[in-house]
């Protein structure tokens, strides 16, 4: 028998809108020190699953409607409270995704780690802490022991999931479901994360599931894989048969649309190009393999072959940023001490050329979105200059920079976010234009939303509609739309695929892409994903700690990395293709 | 830590000196003066008064020489409407005031943040609806209802407490809960608010996935945060607390210092009124600052040190 048995697990959502299948039928199961990798899009049911399993759902508007799962031999669903919690923390531990949202602002991380040990233990508080202490040094927190009485603000996000980690493992679980621990994490620190996962699964035998919606992850870490989709469960086995010999659609459609560094199409698949779905009166979906696939591929590569540059003769060069520095001062006061300055760009020197995409990579709070704003001007430079189209911007006085506005907007990461939520799409996208003079009267303006509306893929009607009725990737076509509506020759695109998912990021590419064909734009690509940026790029720029390490050609800064942090990067990244999984199984 | 109290040490003295300009100004802006209305003074008395009390010097002079006052000798002057010093007026009736609002303060803590929590922590029950229903209650129904009402009740029909007056320590409970009713009522919204915030946090989440009791998780991992917004509130709500309330005072005969504010006015009184203010703003000022240490205390987050 199974360490941990999911059988026909049925976890429905009820609301006044209806009901929602978020996990539907779902059956797998988990070995001692076994690894499965859950893999899907959001919404398709992955985390629900992982909570249901120790009733963290609230219910309602959550009721578990059916299914059976076993823990050693306990059944968990049906368990009255006391005895559930007696398991949780204990025998079966959760690790989340935001290690900053989900560990408690108002507690030392000590105190927090070694919580799980006096609840579920008679020992003394000294003992706990102490097993706490060397649990936290087991996960790489260096300096455990001093820096074990700091609160969760004053640890960075890798420290901050390690913790969370050694949060999970101190009272030595069974399982341990890791819901996405890596997503909000660097891939320098991922791969670390993913290395110490493997290693104290090797240990101390913990059986994991791991959620994660990027199957890179999983052909790093996964014994097995379980593929959802809205609710379902469409394939599942070794992770090496199934990224050999994808059987299901979906699996297909996944595969094909994540960029990879050997992606050779211009135009990516789309799960779409694999599958159709249909829905049926009482909200089931039943997905249906498109014959055509075969065909639509082909197409896509020939595509692919003809629109291949010659690279003989470069284009003019559009902007050029010449030792930009962009400090920021913090501290300081009436009485307060000397002011500190974070150098957050510091002497960078970009070249982007018109009808190109400049690739900008590196980890977080490397520096990458100021570039962006400074170019925009959105945040004063210290120093430096930007040389837009023969014009030098920090010189522009400020009455005759409406101008350059128009030519240059930006697309950042969070739709929702960047969208008035009390402003209709007619409103948010017509206000550009009002504010810089383009069309003659509201009629004209409002052809010309329509006709941005329809380029980026959507149409008159959802005119009226507010931001929230949107999907995610739609919201981001929304916000591409409202940067277009100036007809800008320049477009900063910061993080802007990084909140979706693969199949959503790949429509919104292949957009980005259409339109710099269509209308000669120049891009900088703003990314932490070295994949996405290889993808969009001809020129690639790495970033790090306010300097730009390395500039050059996309193919050839990723075939013959020159500096060693550009090397570390490439490598920190999960793969997820065929050559390096077999790799890891069999060398 | 120091030295952001010596920081807002100095906001402080500036907020004091900033309020103690408007309300110079407010009061020469009235019409007459103290001894405008007093008919049965002859007029060459009332010159004589105008000149001891100095109100026929220039404006300016004026303003200077009780700014001086205040911070050579902190002294607050003198009453034109009753000849005493202001300090000493202030000095008699703040203790009573003082003692009437920490108790009032204390009921409203003790009855407010656990109503608060149990309506958070059992939301859209009958706990929840009910004392959400009560609190709404003590937001509306002012002082000279509750007041008479628990005269009624508690002294009259049931002979607990003493109807009025202020002789023996029983004799604080009722003005106590009258003044401190919409206290209670707020702080129980706002540590409801509060509470709700950080109840559905995903650290909470975290804390039940590692098998805590639920009483647990709302006193370790809720309370602390859950309380900052009731904290922030209490702070200046104590310094209006303890400067006491002239209905209050006046229904249960307590010789505190809210009757001075309406007295003063009523009189036309400058140096009082002018005492009374600035006495009520150092209150707000102190208050806001131990609000602020002790919002410090409660977030980790919140640094003193940086302004």
């Amino acid at each position: 028998m199974s360490l941990l048995e999911i059988q026909n697990l049925k976890t429905y959502f009820h609301t006044r809108a209806g009901t929602t299948r978020a996990v539907d039928d779902v059956s797998f199961s988990l070995e001692k020190g076994e690894i499965v990798g859950v893999v899907g899009e959001s919404g398709s049911g992955k985390s629900v699953t992982c909570h249901s399993i120790l009733g963290l759902l609230p219910q309602p508007p959550a009721k578990i409607e059916g299914g059976v799962v076993t823990f050693d031999g306990d059944e968990l669903l049906d368990m009255p409270p006391p005895l559930l919690r007696a398991i949780r923390g204990k025998r079966i531990s959760m690790v989340f995704q935001d290690p900053m949202s989900c560990l408690n602002p108002y507690l030392t991380i000590l105190d927090q780690v070694a919580e799980p040990i006096l609840i579920h233990e008679e020992v003394t508080k000294e003992e706990a802490e102490q097993r706490a202490i060397e649990m936290m040094k087991k996960v790489g927190i260096r300096d455990a022991e001093k820096r074990a009485r700091s609160y969760p603000h004053e640890f960075s996000g890798g420290m901050r999931q390690r913790a969370m980690i050694a949060m999970a493992l101190v009272t030595n679980p069974d399982v341990l479901l890791a819901d996405e621990p890596t997503t909000a994490l660097d891939v320098t620190v991922q791969a670390r994360i993913l290395r110490l996962l493997r290693d104290l699964r090797d240990d101390l035998g913990v059986g994991v599931i791991f959620v994660s919606h990027d199957l890179g992850v999983i052909a790093e870490v996964a014994d097995r894989v379980v593929v959802m989709y809205q609710g379902k469960v469409v394939e599942q086995g070794e992770v090496l048969s199934i990224f050999e010999n994808p059987s299901h659609p979906y699996v297909k459609g996944l595969l094909a649309c994540r960029p990879t560094f050997e992606t050779k199409f211009r135009i990516l698949p789309t799960v779409d190009d694999f599958l159709d779905t249909e829905e049926a009166e009482d909200g089931s979906i039943t997905i249906i393999e498109r014959p055509d696939v075969g065909k639509r591929l082909a197409d896509l590569e020939r595509e692919s072959e003809t629109n291949e540059a010659d690279g003989s003769d470069l284009p003019d060069v559009l902007l050029e940023v010449t030792d930009l520095k962009v400090h920021f001062s913090s501290g300081g006061g009436f009485f307060g001490k000397p002011h500190e300055v974070v150098k957050a760009v510091d002497g960078v020197n970009l070249t982007a050329r018109r009808g190109q995409t400049l690739g900008l990579v590196g980890e977080s709070g490397c520096g990458k979105t100021t570039i962006g704003r400074a170019i925009l001007r959105l945040v004063k430079p210290t120093g430096g200059s930007i040389l837009y189209d023969g014009t030098k911007l920090l010189e522009v006085p400020p009455n005759e920079s409406l101008s350059y506005r128009k030519r240059m907007q930006i697309i950042f990461q969070d739709p929702y976010a960047s969208l008035n939520p009390r402003l209709t799409i007619e409103q948010a996208l017509i206000e550009p234009m009002t504010v810089h003079g383009l069309g003659a009267d509201r009629h004209e303006r409002r052809d010309r939303v329509v006709a941005l509306l329809e380029e980026v893929g959507l149409s008159a009607s959802h005119l009226l509609r507010y931001p929230h009725e949107f999907s995610g990737g739609q919201r981001q076509r929304l916000c591409v739309a409202r940067a277009l509506a100036l007809e800008p020759e320049f477009i900063v695109c910061d993080e802007c695929v990084s909140a979706m998912d693969v199949s959503v990021q790949a429509q919104v590419l292949n957009l980005l892409r259409e339109l710099q064909e269509k209308r000669d734009l120049t891009y900088l690509f703003i990314s932490h994903d070295l994949s996405v940026v290889k993808f969009m790029s001809d020129e690639v720029a790495v970033m790090e700690a306010g300097q730009i390490v390395e500039q050059g050609s996309a193919e050839e800064l990723y075939r013959n990395p020159k500096k060693t942090y550009t090397q570390e990067l490439l490598d920190a990244v999960p793969r997820g293709d065929l050559e390096s999984l077999q790799a890891r199984f069999k060398g | 830590m120091l030295r952001f109290i010596a920081n807002r040490f100095l906001q402080g003295i500036i907020v004091l000196i900033a309020l103690y300009t408007i309300t110079f100004f407010l009061i020469k802006a009235m019409p007459g003066d103290p001894f405008t209305g007093e008919k049965n003074i002859a007029e060459e008395t009332k010159e004589l008064m105008r000149e001891k009390y100095g109100l026929n010097d220039s404006v300016f002079t004026q303003y200077f020489l009780y700014l001086k006052n205040v911070f050579t000798e902190g002294s607050l002057g003198i009453s034109t409407s009753k000849a005493h010093s202001v300090n000493e007026m202030i000095g008699q009736s703040f203790p009573v005031s003082c003692v009437l609002g920490i108790t009032a303060l204390l009921i409203a803590i003790a009855v407010g943040v656990p109503l608060g929590v149990a309506s958070a922590v059992r939301q859209n029950s009958w706990i929840d609806y009910s004392s959400m229903a009560w609190a709404m209650i003590g937001i509306c129904v002012p002082a000279f209802t509750v007041g008479p009402i628990l005269q009624i009740f508690l002294a009259m029909k049931l002979p607990l407490f003493n109807v009025a007056g202020w002789s023996s320590p029983r004799d604080v409970v009722l003005p106590a809960i009258t003044l401190g009713l919409v206290t209670t009522a707020y702080i129980a919204r706002l540590t409801r608010s509060g509470m709700l915030e950080i109840l559905s946090q995903d650290y909470i989440r975290t804390a039940h996935a590692k098998g805590l009791p639920i009483s647990r998780v709302v006193m370790k991992h809720a309370l602390r945060g859950g309380l900052l917004p009731a904290v922030a509130y209490i702070g200046p709500a104590f310094a209006a607390l303890i400067s006491g309330s002239f209905i209050v005072e006046t229904i249960f005969q307590v010789p505190g210092m809210g009757q001075h504010f309406v007295n003063a006015t009523k009189a036309r009184d400058p140096f009082l009124l002018q005492g009374v203010v600035l006495f009520f703003g150092l209150l707000i000022v102190i208050m806001n600052l131990a609000a602020d240490i002790l919002t410090g205390l409660l977030n980790p987050r919140v640094r003193l040190t940086q302004e």
